[in-house]
């Protein structure tokens, strides 16, 4: 059969490339995107002759299993991020987890570890680091377990009971049976129906209520809520503030916000930012590369943001702000207005002869030529004194801040083309599900015809990273390794538009076999492509030789 | 210098029968710019108070750097500093303390901020001025 038999010598030119490529890369970092640019899949495979066949095959292996190792990850050189994500039971248990863990070591009552574990950004290392270093009390301190002038030796953990009535600190004359006033509602109680934090400021539990629901319903505050006297700083912990809620509602806010404060807090987790999904990624090594949540939303953990390989957050933020705010107006400007000569004020003309006064400064100036307009005389509706030098100087001038808007409009459309593009991602998917069945109705086995998908897959992926190829090109200064980076994206621009193109085509069951032949192979290229792009950038971020314009 | 604490410095109640609407005056300290001067207060409760500060407008027009032309106070204990348990007295004292010594690293109206900076005795003779004028 003709399609198996392309399909059993197929496999071989695509790993000769992928060899040799990986190969160059290794030896002459500055000329394998040479040797990649020129080489097609089918030259390589012409040039093997049938005798080194098997000796290459053996190495071809080797360095294919390399290859499919690093695949999965994106980039070859990289370590890829390791994470997984977290659903909103797991956060929480996660976060008690945390705690037991230090608690095995200092043994004191949990929420206090809590509020320690806070204050340390929930670092356990940096905790038990502190801990241990002699400093107990200022870390008491910081982490508002303790009032401030509280002796040493209270801090200790058989002291840190959870308060009984025994110590009234604050050096009321209050005993247990006598009468005390609340100092927010100015009612007597018994001194037993009264409640307090280590501080010894005690209210009573109707005026806790309501304190503690004004914090959590109105300010949305959890780890911060203080003791409500006035100058002081001692949180209230969770044990406390569950004990003293009353309605179900509002504690089940509390342990929502805690929960939320405990991702805000822990520098490794992050809530996923799609729409509706409450899971939270945790990820140690965080890097440029995507991480992927359950819900399948991938997004950038160090911003964020969509996925945006190979440029970097900081330069993506800067890029998106520019585009939100010129890129519509600079682009009318450009088509419909000239500036003032003198001022640089933009000017459109919306009738009349070419002679112009400027309405900020005054300058008359010839509308055509630029130049001063005294020479020109009576002549309002034409000019001839285009070469003057005057008339040059200014259109020079003139020509300098249009370049910069020219090179800005030259990344920004490229970037925009590619944005569109993507965001017709879903009807390319439709497409392929068509084409899929059209497959299956002429025969073809359904994991056959899977690989309609996979080149939909690849196509996305590769317009993702051109289009953030372009903002991360638009802030660097040119060397030459941009000039590698740019023949780069060249190649692979090319090769994405040719597989889009394919993709456009209609399979019919003459064409069928060939077809798949090329999609398959235009998407193991444009793969490829792609990877080389980034592995570049990466290198080039490693090494230090991107700079960057400011 | 700590402020006097006689009842009749510092004065406030409702207005009507709303117990949520004061009228209040204080003093201008002794020995500051506004001495003599008497400060006329509106006072706003909220329905959650004292869990939520009073909203406090000076009547009277004041030149300091802490309170605007509005007669908005920029105070942290009748924002983010304040706690249940205070009351309508420790504010009076608060915002007689805050005439007593202004704050102008953290102003409410910049340039008073920075005359008193920066040329003291024109801020100092603006404000007895402005006390005489409006606050007698």
């Amino acid at each position: 059969m003709a399609g198996t038999d392309q399909q059993l010598k197929y496999p071989l030119p695509v790993l000769c490339v992928e060899r040799f490529f990986s190969c160059s890369l290794l030896s002459f970092p500055t000329l394998w995107w040479v040797g990649v640019v020129m080489c097609d899949i089918e030259d390589v495979y012409e040039e093997s002759s049938e005798g080194e066949e098997d000796v290459e095959e053996d190495e071809l292996r080797f360095s294919s299993d390399e290859e499919t190792k690093s695949t999965s990850a994106g980039a070859v050189c990289r370590q890829p991020p390791s994470y997984h994500s977290l659903s909103a039971d797991t956060i929480s248990k996660k976060m008690f987890d945390i705690v037991d863990e230090v608690n095995v070591v200092f043994q004191l009552p949990t929420p206090y570890v809590r509020l320690l574990l806070i204050a340390c950004k929930w670092d356990k290392e940096k905790l038990l680091e502190r801990y241990y270093a002699g400093d107990q009390e200022v870390l008491f301190r910081e982490a508002h377990v303790v009032p401030q002038r509280r002796q040493q030796s209270q801090t200790d953990s058989t002291t840190l009971q959870v308060r009984t009535q025994s110590t009234a600190a604050c050096g009321a004359a209050a005993l247990p049976g006598q009468e005390f006033i609340c100092d927010i509602c100015m009612l007597a109680y018994i001194f037993d129906a009264m409640c307090g934090l280590e501080c010894g400021h005690y209210f009573c539990q109707e005026c806790w209520d309501s304190y503690l629901k004004v914090m959590v319903m109105c300010e949305g505050r959890s780890q911060s809520i203080q003791c409500p006297a006035s100058h002081c700083s001692i949180v209230v912990d969770e044990a406390t503030v569950l004990r003293l809620l009353r309605k179900p509602e509002v504690r089940k806010k509390y342990q929502l916000l805690i929960t939320s404060s405990f991702v805000q807090d822990h520098p490794h987790l992050r809530w996923c930012p799609a729409p509706g999904c409450s899971h939270a990624v945790l990820c140690t090594n965080a890097d440029l590369q995507p991480v992927v949540c359950e819900c399948g939303h991938s997004f950038c953990f160090k911003c964020c943001e969509e996925p945006h390989e190979p440029v970097l957050c900081n330069y993506l933020t800067r890029w998106k702000k520019k585009c939100d705010d010129d890129s519509e107006t600079s682009n009318w400007i450009h088509v419909n207005t000239k500036e003032c000569p003198k001022c640089r004020a933009t000017i459109e003309k919306n009738g009349g002869c070419n002679h112009m006064v400027c309405s900020t400064c005054r300058c008359e100036y010839c509308w055509v030529c630029l130049g001063p307009w005294a020479p020109h005389g009576a002549s309002w509706y034409n000019c001839n004194r285009y070469n003057e030098k005057e008339s040059k100087d200014a259109r020079n001038l003139q020509a300098q801040s249009r370049a910069a808007l020219d090179r800005y409009l030259f990344y920004c459309n490229r970037y925009m083309n590619h944005m569109k593009s993507l965001q017709m991602e879903h009807k390319l998917y439709e497409m392929a599900h068509s084409k899929m069945q059209e497959l299956q109705a002429m025969n073809v086995s359904w994991i056959e015809a899977q690989f309609v998908k996979k080149a939909v897959d690849v196509l996305c992926q590769c317009r993702q990273v051109l289009m953030y190829s372009y903002c991360f090109a638009f802030y660097l200064k040119k060397n030459n390794h941009t000039f590698i980076f740019e023949d780069n994206q060249g190649d692979l621009e090319m090769a994405t538009e040719c597989l889009s193109e394919y993709l456009e085509r209609d399979i019919t069951e003459d064409t069928l076999s060939n077809m798949k032949t090329m999609v398959q192979d235009k998407t193991k290229y444009c793969e490829m492509r792609c990877r080389a792009v980034l592995e570049h950038v990466y290198e080039g971020y490693d090494n230090d030789f991107w700079e960057f314009t400011e | 210098m700590e402020p006097s604490t006689s009842a009749s410095v510092r004065r406030a109640s409702p207005v009507g029968d709303n117990l949520f609407e004061w009228a209040g005056s204080i003093m201008g300290p002794a020995d500051s710019v506004y001495e003599g001067g008497k400060f006329l207060l509106e006072m706003k409760f909220p329905p959650d108070y004292p869990f939520k500060p009073p909203q406090i407008l000076f009547k009277t027009r004041i030149y300091h750097c802490n309170i605007n032309s509005q007669g908005m106070v920029c105070l942290d204990i009748l924002q983010d500093q304040w706690t249940p348990a205070l009351n309508v007295g420790k504010v009076l004292l608060s915002l007689t303390c805050l005439l007593q010594s202004c704050n102008p690293n953290d102003p409410l109206v910049g340039s008073i901020a920075a005359q008193y900076l920066n040329d003291k005795e024109k801020h100092d003779h603006t404000a007895r001025l402005w006390t005489k004028r409006y606050a007698r």
